[in-house]
């Protein structure tokens, strides 16, 4: 019979094919050298020039390659020195001169001078300086209080700003403050986001698209050298594959662990690093109009959502229930008095009918996903029940991100009663400043969306932003926490704590609240 | 053949001239915009003004249409927003690494499908056809983004024989076993849902030619039953058979999407997946673009091996 050879034939081919893949299949586990780390990331960052970027998605790489004048002190959101020895402040907080390290140079060889500060803040600042165009630089209204940078000397640089604002020092030590390599720019202009230079404790590489970004060691450091040869971030944008990864040896480290996989991790062969950090889930409420407008029904929707429940339920764990607007992260402004609302459907429905607001019929924003959301359809959906129990209609309407940002940004005004939204900030100041003020409501260009105001908390805020003294500012953030709690301009739903998951191979790794990834001690055998 | 050749590439102008404005002007009317994309939660409305200003966005769409086909129309991609570089780079680095991908699932279905088809035919009814109908069904009916993730799951964490996803190891590596290694779980996952329906489709046209004169002319000759089938049956049955297989790597092409998404493929798919969700208008664009001229080519590509195989279509 003809097809039996045939078949007789195509057995032997397929043996051989075989045995040439399973040559090929065998070395797979040994994929990852020591010395070598493997992180997986969430996504591709959009460029390395920590001028141009706002995920902290890429803060994670640049805060490896760059350092600031100044940076947070591990473990904490308080600034210490860095490419700066030392500063001072003048008496009224407008004036502050830096101290720069000496003998620093970044990884192209040029050295860090006063000259190349100045270079920087101009580049973002000043739309007549001659690399302004290798922006945009969205964040660069971080330093909107800066009135001038000068080099003084060398080593010595003066920052003059408009008004006493306490938070500079804070943006300093953020991505957008971080110092790169003014000959850098120079040479490769709007390409300078895939060439970078800085002085970090590790030096860029090779950038393959959607593959691989590589750092390797800067053995010029200033400081201690890094112990890695070598770090390599992978983006695996899918949550499933950058779990499969992890499972099988593919990637050392896997960021931003979804909550239901946790459980996968639970082996001797596996670390979860978990740190609060400063960011806050919350729900805006529309307190220009309808049933919200009443701050008795605000404060019934504190009481009626079961705040445990979605942490421990729906986010497994990987968040706490907040108190107020200020994350604790925030250790040194967060007023540890304030008590969450308890889970109270009785109070809340007592509220309600005090209220007159009995069967309301609310308008709910929710986005699939985004910048800090969690878990954001799962929650709305809880969020909605838990409402229904105490009587209100809910009508949810669901938009994709940006979408979403483009409605919920303008103003709820006419279109929601509710809408939710999360931010991760570097200081106490700018969440509330931007979005609980009464001169931040939308349409003079903040982000208090559900209108919000009350004259107390906007005196209480502007008096912190230009306190220079620590304790004095510590004192009216916390004061400013117990009167919006009392206001409930928002539910205030859950702090995430950001996790992580090393193999066994990786030691010296811990999380930082700012949520940087800093790899400087980080080894790998 | 030449004019036929002509006629074909000419009537293809206005197919991409419509996928420009029409790829525009969903980038225009889709909500949202690349400065609130790019600034997340600090999208103020000066914010995106000041960042619209800066990308051209504040331009009328008439203009900043013609603007973007007149830089086309000199190989000027323009710059992706999110990624800070050429678009051009962009799409031709991702192009080749899906061309990598869809290339090997095609060749691999058109192999593999044309093979069952032929046998499933040879055979009607009979005990190999059953096995390959059953086979092709499941095939056809299991979606492959599903298909990819229990093969990571079986291949790469289970038995750990396979990379989970990627193109490359990501130390080392990046020769030919390396590229295989990575490349046949996505390729077999990909071709898996088109090799059914070449399967199905080459048994059909087979099984018409099997009925025709000449076949039995040839049998009744003694002409070897191997060399009827594969030598004079399956010839004739190319001509039905080669529009189906055009077809097909376009669905290989636009299958690729998802596989590179599951396995993390850095092909143009996900770059358009990505591009899409960042609101990075002209990568879009200009990938869409991209995409659509290479489809109508490989149309034209088929279109003349038709032309070649049957002449009576060159008219």
């Amino acid at each position: 019979m003809a097809f039996s050879a045939l078949t007789r034939r195509g057995f032997g081919v397929l043996t051989a094919a075989l045995l040439a893949t399973s040559a090929l299949v065998a070395p797979v586990t040994a994929q990852t050298p020591p010395g070598v780390l493997v992180v997986g990331q969430i996504a591709e960052p959009q460029s390395l020039d920590p001028h141009a970027v706002t995920a902290v998605n890429d803060f994670r790489i640049l805060m490896n390659i760059y350092e600031g004048l100044v940076r947070y002190a591990p473990g904490t959101l308080e600034v210490e020195p860095a490419l700066a020895e030392a500063w001072e402040i003048s008496e009224d907080g407008t004036v502050y001169i830096f101290t720069l390290r000496e003998g620093v140079t970044f990884h192209d060889g040029s050295a860090l001078d006063a000259e190349a500060v100045v270079f920087n803040f101009q580049r973002m600042l000043n739309e007549d300086h001659p690399y302004h165009n290798t922006g945009p630089f969205p964040l660069s209204f971080f330093f909107g209080a800066v009135q001038g940078v000068e080099a003084l000397d060398a080593r010595t640089v003066r920052f003059t700003l408009n008004e006493p604002y306490a938070p500079f020092l804070s943006n300093l030590a953020y991505p957008t403050g971080l110092i790169i390599s003014p000959a850098a720019v120079m040479q490769h202009g709007a390409a300078f986001g895939r060439n970078p230079s800085g002085t970090g404790p590790f030096r860029f590489a090779e950038w393959r698209s959607n593959e691989r970004v590589v750092v390797t060691r800067n053995d010029s450091y200033w400081g201690e050298n890094a112990a890695l040869d070598a770090v390599v971030f992978r983006p695996i944008t899918d949550a499933n594959t950058r779990v499969a990864e992890m499972l099988s040896g593919g990637i050392d480290v896997m960021v931003e662990v979804p909550p239901v996989a946790l459980s996968q991790f639970t082996g001797a062969n596996y670390t979860v690093h978990e740190q609060a950090g400063p960011h806050v889930w919350f729900l805006i409420l529309n307190a220009l109009e309808g049933p919200f407008a009443d701050v008795r029904v605000r404060q019934a929707a504190n009481y009626a959502i079961n705040r445990e429940a979605i942490v421990r339920d729906v986010l497994e764990g990987t968040a706490t229930v907040a108190a107020g607007p200020t994350p604790p992260a925030f250790a040194w402004a967060y007023n540890t008095d304030l008590e969450p609302y308890p889970y109270d459907p009785d109070r809340a429905r007592a509220l309600i009918a005090e209220a007159g607001a009995e069967g309301a019929q609310l308008t709910f924003y929710v986005t699939e996903g985004g910048s800090g959301m969690l878990d954001p359809v799962a929650m709305g959906t809880a969020i909605q029940a838990d409402l229904a129990a105490v009587g209100f209609d809910v009508r949810i309407e669901t938009y994709e991100w940006n979408t979403f940002l483009g409605r919920v940004n303008p103003g709820l005004q006419g279109k929601a009663d509710m809408a939710q939204m999360a931010w991760m900030t570097n200081d106490p100041d700018t969440l509330p400043f931007l979005a609980l003020r009464t001169a931040a409501w939308p349409e003079q260009g903040g982000f208090n969306s559900g209108y919000y105001s009350n004259p107390e908390v906007d005196a209480l805020l502007e008096a912190a932003r230009v306190a220079t003294d620590q304790d004095e500012r510590a004192r009216l953030y916390r004061e400013m926490q117990v009167i919006v709690q009392q206001d409930a301009p928002w539910v205030f739903v859950a702090n995430w704590m950001q996790n992580a998951v090393t193999s066994d191979r990786v030691g010296g790794f811990s999380l930082e609240p700012s949520f940087f990834l800093l790899l400087g001690d980080v080894t790998k055998n | 053949m030449g004019g036929y050749i002509l006629k074909r590439i000419l009537s293809a102008v206005p197919v991409l001239l419509g996928i420009t404005v029409i790829v525009f002007l969903i980038m225009a009317m889709i909500p949202g915009d690349p400065a609130t994309a790019i600034l997340g939660s600090y999208a103020t409305p000066e914010n995106v003004e000041r960042l619209n200003r800066h990308l051209g966005l504040d331009q009328p769409l008439w203009r900043q249409y013609f603007t973007w086909l007149g830089n086309l129309l000199q190989g000027d991609f323009g710059r992706s927003f999110a990624l800070n570089r050429p678009v051009l780079d962009e799409i031709l680095d991702r192009f080749s690494a899906t061309l990598i991908l869809a290339g090997t699932a095609f060749v691999l279905c058109a192999l593999l499908g044309i093979a069952a088809g032929v046998v499933s035919a040879a055979r009607q009814y009979g005990l190999a056809d059953k096995a390959i109908t059953l086979v092709v069904i499941l095939g056809i009916s299991i979606p492959s983004f599903f298909l990819g993730m229990m093969m990571i799951l079986l291949f790469a964490v289970k038995l750990r024989w396979l990379p989970a996803s990627g193109m490359y190891s990501i130390w080392g590596g990046g020769d030919l076993p390396d590229l295989i290694r990575h490349l046949s779980m996505p390729a077999l996952a990909l071709a898996v849902v088109a090799t059914g329906v070449i399967a199905r489709l080459s048994r059909g046209a087979m099984l018409e030619v099997l009925r025709q004169d000449f076949i039995r002319t040839a049998r009744a000759k003694g002409v070897h039953e191997r060399r009827v089938i594969w030598g004079h049956a399956l010839r004739a049955a190319m001509v039905g058979i080669i529009p189906v297989l055009g077809i097909q790597a376009g669905f290989v092409l636009s299958g690729a999407v998802y596989i590179e998404m599951v396995f993390q493929w850095p092909g143009v798919g996900r770059m358009l997946v990505d591009a899409i969700l960042k609101r990075d208008i002209l990568l879009v664009q200009g990938g869409v673009v991209f995409i659509a001229a290479c489809y109508v080519g490989f149309n034209i590509l088929v279109d003349v091996a038709q032309s070649l195989l049957d002449p009576r279509i060159r008219t």
